[in-house]
């Protein structure tokens, strides 16, 4: 056992070396080739399929496995990647379980779906490791398009926008591009690099220029990509943290799970990063989810997810909430954070009052219980940060703390396209970034070519 | 508890379950272990004349198509007949026989097409005590290239001309072995009875080649680049075997001439339903090499369970009973009318049904109803076909429902007529026999 596994506080160190790497390896291991075979024979291949109707990129899933069934599997990579070129990440993060997997036939009849993400994931793995691209340009047309962001929505629109012809330079303020696939989804999830791997894969189209450390906001308005580029498509994701508003957020020890993500994810040494030895989630999504997992992965001792209301109304999915419980963490239901409790400046404990529904309204119940923690994270919900874009000329209509788009991705602006977690009407998740980003660059290839 | 002793021909076995004549019954050794795993008899591997042994390939013998998880469904072969010395086969088949009395153990033979020849070979596996001789006139591949096996098996005139040479030479009960490599079964079964046969078995393996290496563009099985067809058996083969059986049990020429069960047979269910249709027992191979000789005891233990459960004493009570009710297409009652009906509780909302109907069939499956995914039977388009309940994957949701006696048929409109009537009284066919006035 490793000398630190009971230090006090906040510390690194709390397992064994390999440990680390056992804890942080695949989450779920890759097909064989006999694996997926078996398994792609499970699929009915049903009529106007449940499960494609289900995918927000519309994928056509029983064309797809039955490509890997039959031994085409880069025939198969080729159906996924033509609807989500994106699509090993979503193999790898989609909570199949809410969308395609959950629509299955077989869960209706056996409640045993047909595991499309793993299949999905043997195709496309399949075909990024024979370095196979699909896909060529179309002739150029001269049109240079801005896209803002090169998380999935962004890399979505520039490999669709690059496929018609169309030169495209992406603005990202963080150093690597690849968004929340490389800063936010759980390490476990996506091992070896596979953000960035897929992220050359895109763009090794042509035709796309990342700029990387370009915050809009801070280096450009929105008003120099008006004009200087034929178009803009805004992928800026939520940089927005909602607050805890809880007496004493600001205790050394209290921090945004999405940061504690990010740094993980970006951590070369996972064993010199430090965790907190009783550490409290506040949330119930799946960013709480990742943040209480991997704190247990590194070693915390206890963690705890707290969610204001009942199991049934977490955002989490069931499967994510069992995956938890499965490694350690326990889901606590109706409470909420009242207090901090903090020594020294620092966190050592929080306080949560019991809540309850009543007539239809969430409230406190005035009773309270208090958990010792050395580490608080707060994943409570992102929001998008208006701020930026301010200064851009004419404001850009927002609706509900997200930009407004219409069904093609047009906002308000003219030339200003806009999708992924930015704009209202999206689920948050990768997959319906990498629809909305796809989409509206085909509604912006419509409108520069006609 | 049913009593699964068999009598065929006069060969008694303690079940009706033998292994057919093939790698499984080449030796002493394997048979001896079949034997201990409970399989009521065996088909010696064919033994040929006297003299050099024959030679097999050194390459692959065998290919193979697969179902799901590699599940094998059918097995083709190149592999000729014994190619062990005769006298080493025949020293172990009197022994084999003198340690198992009980069990049945006739022996195959092929010998080229000359009386001399089978009037050597028959007192040789007389003096072994063997029960009984089978005529292999099916191997489809490489002995038929030197006028033997199916070369004799698809000639009539030559099947009765050697079942006679001999019955006239031995005094064990003959049965003659058929190919299935021919227009119509009856003939060469006909030729066996005029011949004397005491019993036909059917079917040998059906020429064919599993599948085609697209790299090599070589058939499978490949030797050094280049295939030949071979013979194909397992359960893909059963549907052919069970009609060819059929023929013959109710053909009036052949009716009564018993019948040994072979293609396909894996499971209990699948000896009773060769037996029902009129074989006196079963012969297995390909399941037995699939999986070893212990599915004999699924294979008596299943067959008991069933008799006990439907009453059947003695394999007699069950023997032949479905051959009546095989028939000509003209005989069918066309005033039997069937509507598919699908449980929407066991509804797996695939929409296969919806698809196979809708693209190949009768578009009588909706998709959509008020909206919603739902497939449900158009009575008015039904012909009653079948198709979807054949491709449906969940078993008893779609069922074909028989339309009463007086009830309307929604497609034709009319009412459903309580007799029975069939295409040789039908308006429609000019040939029609009209019934005296």
């Amino acid at each position: 056992m490793a000398d630190g596994r009971y230090a006090a506080g906040i510390a690194a160190g709390r397992l064994d070396s390999a440990q680390y790497a056992e804890n942080f390896s695949d989450l779920h291991p890759p097909f064989d080739q006999h694996e997926a075979l078996v398994e792609a024979d499970r699929c009915y291949f049903c009529y106007d399929a449940p499960c494609m109707q289900a995918c927000p990129t519309s994928i056509d899933i029983p064309l797809f496995i039955r490509q890997i069934a039959t031994g085409n599997p880069l025939g198969s990579a080729k159906t996924i990647f033509d609807q989500n070129i994106l699509g090993g990440m979503c193999a790898r993060v989609c909570p199949t379980e809410t969308l395609c997997e959950e629509a299955c036939v077989r869960e209706a009849a056996e409640g045993k779906p047909v595991q499309i993400g793993r299949l999905q994931r043997y195709a496309t793995d399949t075909a990024m490791a024979r370095g196979r691209q699909f896909y060529e340009r179309a002739a150029p047309t001269g049109k240079r398009i801005a896209v803002v962001g090169a998380g999935p929505a962004g890399l979505a629109c520039s490999h669709r926008l690059s496929m018609h012809g169309h030169e495209v330079t992406i603005f990202e303020a963080k150093p690597k591009a690849g968004g929340l696939n490389e800063y936010g989804i759980a390490a476990y999830k996506t091992p070896d690099g596979f953000a960035q791997a897929e992220v050359d894969y895109i763009l090794s189209i042509g035709g796309i220029t990342i700029e990387n450390g370009k915050a809009l906001g801070r280096d450009f308005a929105l008003a120099d990509l008006t004009a200087n580029y034929d178009a803009v498509f805004l992928g800026a994701g939520l940089a927005g943290v909602n607050a805890l508003r809880a007496q004493g957020e600001d205790a050394a020890g209290v921090e945004n799970a999405v940061d504690f993500i990010a740094t993980l994810r970006q951590a070369d040494d996972l064993s010199k990063l430090p965790v907190g030895r009783n550490v409290i989630v506040i949330g119930g999504g799946m960013t709480a989810i990742d943040a209480a997992i991997q704190s247990k992965l590194l070693g915390a001792e206890q963690v705890t997810i707290c969610y204001r209301r009942g199991r049934e109304h977490m955002n989490a999915s069931e499967y994510e909430q069992e995956l938890a419980a499965a490694n350690g963490v326990v889901i606590r239901h109706w409470l909420q954070p009242r207090r901090v409790i903090v020594e020294n400046g620092k966190a050592v404990g929080l306080e949560l009052e019991y809540t309850a529904l009543r007539d239809g309204r969430l409230v406190g119940t005035g009773e309270a219980v208090t958990l010792e923690a050395d580490q608080i994270f707060k994943a409570i919900g992102q929001s998008f940060d208006p701020v930026p874009l301010n200064g851009s000329g004419n404001a850009i209509e927002m609706e509900a703390g997200r930009i407004r788009v219409d069904a093609e991705g047009r906002t308000s602006l003219p030339k200003v396209w806009a999708g992924g977690d930015c704009v209202l009407g999206g689920d948050d998740l990768t997959v319906s970034a990498v629809a909305q980003g796809r989409d509206a660059a085909e509604s912006i290839h419509r409108t520069l070519v006609g | 508890m049913a009593d699964i002793r068999n009598n065929f021909v006069g060969i008694k076995s303690p079940n009706p379950f033998w292994l057919a004549s093939a790698p499984p019954t080449d030796k002493e050794y394997n048979v001896v272990r079949a034997f201990k795993a409970g399989w009521g008899g065996v088909v010696w591997k064919t033994l040929g004349e006297e003299g050099p042994p024959i030679v097999n390939v050194n390459g692959p013998r065998y290919g193979a198509i697969w179902g799901a998880d590699r599940r094998l469904l059918g097995l083709n072969n190149i592999e000729l007949i014994t190619d062990r010395e005769l006298q080493t086969n025949l020293r172990e088949i009197k022994q084999v026989k003198r340690d198992w009395p009980d069990r049945a153990l006739v022996v195959s033979l092929m010998v080229p097409c000359e009386e001399n020849a089978w009037k050597a070979i028959l007192p040789l596996v007389e003096e072994t005590g063997a029960d009984g001789i089978e005529l292999n006139f099916g191997c489809p591949h490489g002995m038929s290239e030197r006028g033997m096996g199916s070369a004799v098996g698809q000639v009539p005139e030559y099947i009765e001309m050697v079942t006679r040479w001999c019955k006239q030479n031995t005094r064990m009960p003959v049965i003659v072995k058929l190919t299935p490599n021919i227009t119509d079964i009856r003939y060469p079964a006909r030729a066996a009875k005029h011949g004397g046969a005491d019993a036909v078995s059917l079917i040998n393996t059906v020429s064919s080649i599993t599948s085609v290496d697209l790299d090599t563009f070589s058939p499978e099985p490949s030797i050094d680049g280049k295939g030949s067809h071979g013979g194909y058996c397992g359960p893909a083969v059963k549907p052919i075997a069970l009609n060819m059986v059929a023929e013959i049990a109710r053909d009036p020429e052949t009716a009564g001439l018993p019948i040994s069960g072979i293609g396909g047979v894996t499971t209990w269910r699948d000896a009773a339903e060769f037996m029902a249709l009129g074989a006196g027992n079963v012969q297995v191979c390909t399941a037995a090499m699939t999986y070893g000789f212990k599915i004999v005891q699924e294979m008596i233990e299943g067959l008991k369970n069933w008799m006990d459960e439907k009453g059947h004493a003695r394999l007699e009570d069950f023997i032949g009973r479905a051959t009546p009710n095989v028939t000509d297409w003209q005989y069918l009652n066309l005033n039997y009318v069937t509507k598919a009906h699908i449980d929407q509780d066991l509804c797996i909302k695939c929409g296969r049904c919806h698809i196979a109907c809708e693209d190949t069939s009768h578009q009588a499956i909706t998709a959509m109803v008020d909206g919603a995914r739902h497939f449900e039977v158009i009575e008015e388009e039904c012909v009653g076909c079948n198709l979807c309940v054949n491709v449906c994957p969940v078993e008893g949701c779609i069922t074909m429902q028989p339309l009463a006696a007086g009830a309307l048929d929604k497609r034709t409109g009319k009412i459903v007529e309580p007799v029975y009537a069939n295409w040789t009284t039908h308006p429609n066919n000019p040939a029609a026999k009209i019934a005296a006035e």
